[in-house]
């Protein structure tokens, strides 16, 4: 814990975006491990998408900064074999809406190949994405997904909101023996042509650094309602703590950063003190994220719960026009409302 | 032989698709100025613009009936155009209106028509497959339709094309698989993904007939095509054509293709299939005067359907929560068996 305050304390030297923080943590540990290299569509000469390789071919080079056939299925698998081979592959899905294309490989083979062998094989591989919507891109390209990969035994499942941590999680990913599904979105990345809100550029230690997966972050510390989220919404959901402070009620939030392993203990805890509970999610409301908090808390701490609310996406694809995509995806009026709803109760 | 009616109608098909994806980019860009802020403008999301594409689109559907099915890719609009969608409400949906083919909830990648077979999917390749499900569906019910899947040469490495290229051929069924070379899929050319030079090859893996159209030509494209829809409607199984056309515009707008050389875009900005057919028309003895009315003919009538889905109302909001299921659970009553019984005596 000292150790991470220190870097805290380097960090304050420069901000980065959270691609740039991610891209430093790739390129650290590919100097620092040849048998580091990356896969995907359109990240050599392009830089990925959303940049999340940029830069990294000029150092590297084409044989591993690797694009790929659009053969999610083939390329996904071979980062699996590459990994059992003993290799640490990260294999990059442009789009997380395109898992559907290589799933077998990422549900059947990477992450159940370690507990079907007995635990004689590892897969210590990186499958990342990005994810999310507010752009206006309908129903393929637009969702987050975590809570699919979550509800899946064997893969560890991280959703960073800023470049310090995006830049922590992703060595221990790198480092990890176990697949890790490492999910970006794109709303936070600092790309040129999606702008980002404030908070996710943040000070970065030049240094190398890990954030142990499992340790959510409390982001803001409150005393009447609990709100727990990850990715865009931590932002979101800081923001409305902001205007509720205005009406005297003190949110705290807590961003979980990772969703496997899950940190119930900082939850409970902080629903112990306050009381209150309120999950906030960009994905499907039913059988996902907030569904599994709420019964988290509620299996060993029943008794603490005054309040329970939820906000997630509504059971529906995500819409293309802006006012029925605006209605789907949570915003900050609708974290403050909750948030009201739980108060007042 | 193509007669000159026909080549005058690819024309006027091609002109209107490529005003419009000119349009289209003129209306993307407004509101996004001076900074690109891509959920900004008229139109916010991706927009995956088809310049250069047109030849495919109206060569091949020119040979199309309203019961063929076609399912595209996220580059749809020209061989929409051609295949005979709605123009109107096609904009309405790119524009995220109300009264769009999907009342705003598809967009410009997932454009649907029932009333002309068509349907399009932003996932690369997975247009095949309901393609094949077209044709089978034809074939089980001993009807002459066929089923066009277009794809991208990108396209051709994935899964569920290969697999249903084989379902196809070993069930005959009566569809034809048309890629569309343009050479880039996104930033990657086709000789570091694949080593395979022409995409038809592929059709010999499968034992089913392969072509490749070299140039970037309607009226090359539509000799192609019209044998691989005839041995289709036949009853002779599929067929799969590569065509070569020309991405003129960037993978998306916004696309800054700092990856593709100056020299290559220049080239495709100058095989110009518009043009080509548009020479083979005077070659049929047809006025410059009628080519004219005919490209003001196919503006007018992209400027028409502009004006009016801009015009149209934007969804309700709430409108989001419609449309999951065909039959929503909220709908469904047990049925009573004592009513269908006395249902009759009235």
């Amino acid at each position: 814990m000292a150790q991470q305050e220190e870097s805290e304390q380097q960090a304050t030297e420069r901000s980065l975006t959270m691609s740039r923080a991610m891209v430093e943590a790739i390129a650290h540990e590919m100097r620092e491990n040849d048998e580091v290299f990356y896969m995907g569509e359109d990240v050599a000469d392009y830089g990925g998408i959303f940049d999340s390789t940029d830069g990294l071919l000029d150092e590297f080079g084409h044989d591993r900064i690797m694009d790929v056939p659009i053969s999610e299925t083939a390329y996904i698998g071979a980062a699996v074999g590459a990994a059992q081979a003993g290799m640490r592959p990260i294999a990059e899905l442009m789009f997380v809406d395109f898992f559907g294309v290589g799933m077998d490989q990422i549900y059947n083979q990477m992450a159940k190949n370690t507990y079907m062998s007995g635990g004689s094989v590892s897969v210590p591989m990186v499958l990342t994405a990005a994810v999310g919507g507010t752009y206006n891109d309908a129903a393929q390209h637009s969702q987050t997904l975590y809570g699919t990969f979550a509800h899946l035994p064997g893969m560890k499942v991280v959703v960073p909101s800023t470049a310090y941590d995006a830049k922590g999680l992703m060595h221990n990913a790198i480092r990890d023996d176990d697949p890790v599904v490492y999910l970006f979105h794109k709303r936070l990345m600092g790309i040129g042509w999606m702008p980002a809100p404030d908070g996710p550029k943040t000070g970065v230690p030049k240094d190398d650094y890990t954030i142990p997966f499992g340790s959510a972050d409390v982001k803001r510390e409150g005393e009447d309602v609990t709100v727990v989220t990850l990715g865009l919404h931590v932002h979101r959901a800081l923001d409305a703590a902001e205007s509720l402070a205005d009406e005297d009620i003190d949110a705290e939030i807590i961003d979980l950063r990772t969703l496997v392993p899950l940190d119930t203990d900082t939850v409970r805890e902080s629903v112990a003190k306050t009381g209150r509970l309120v999950v906030v999610d960009e994905d499907y409301r039913s059988f996902g994220v907030t569904g599994e908090i709420v019964a988290s808390v509620a299996e060993d701490g029943l008794a603490d719960l005054e309040a329970v609310e939820r906000v997630a996406v509504p059971d529906v694809p995500i819409p293309y026009a802006r006012p029925m995509e605006d209605e789907v995806i949570p915003d900050t009026d609708d974290i403050a409302d909750a948030v009201r709803s739980a108060h007042r109760t | 032989m193509v007669g000159v009616s026909e080549l005058h109608e690819m024309y006027e098909e091609m002109v209107t698709a490529r005003h419009y994806e000119e349009r289209l980019q003129e209306e993307y860009l407004d509101g996004k100025q001076p900074a690109f802020d891509i959920s900004a403008g008229p139109i916010p999301g991706e927009l995956h613009l088809a310049a250069g594409h047109e030849a495919s689109g109206a060569g091949v559907c020119q040979h199309l009936r309203d019961d063929d099915t076609v399912t595209a890719p996220h580059r749809p609009h020209h061989i929409a155009i051609a295949k005979g969608v709605d123009l109107k409400r096609m904009t309405a949906e790119i524009f995220g209106r109300e009264t769009g083919l999907s009342k705003g909830k598809g967009g410009h990648m997932h454009l649907f028509d029932p009333d002309v077979n068509f349907a399009c999917s932003g996932i690369i390749a997975e247009g095949c497959p309901p393609a094949i499900g077209a044709g089978l569906a034809a074939k089980k019910r001993n009807t002459d339709s066929v089923a066009v899947a277009f794809l991208g040469e990108g396209a051709i490495d994935q899964g569920a094309f290969l697999e249903s290229l084989n379902m196809a051929a070993v069930h005959d069924l009566p569809v034809v698989f048309v890629v569309e070379d343009n050479d880039w899929a996104i930033s990657m050319p086709k000789e570091r993904v694949t080593d395979v030079e022409n995409g038809a090859q592929r059709a010999g893996g499968f034992d089913l007939p392969g072509a490749r159209v070299d140039v970037d030509d309607a009226v090359s494209i539509y000799d192609a095509a019209k044998e691989a829809v005839g041995r289709a409607r036949d009853g002779n199984g599929p067929t799969l054509l590569e065509v070569q056309v020309h991405r003129r515009m960037g993978h998306f707008m916004g696309d800054p293709e700092s990856y593709r050389p100056d020299e290559d875009k220049a080239a495709a900005e100058q095989r110009d299939s518009i043009e080509r057919l548009a020479e083979d028309l005077r070659a049929h003895g047809v006025e410059d005067t009628t080519i004219q009315e005919s490209r003001e003919r196919a503006h007018e009538r992209v400027e028409e359907a502009i004006e009016w889905a801009k015009d149209q109302p934007e969804p309700d909001p709430a409108d989001a929560h419609d449309d999951v299921f065909s039959n929503p659970p909220s709908g469904v009553t047990e049925s009573d068996p004592s009513a269908e019984v006395t249902g009759g005596d009235d």
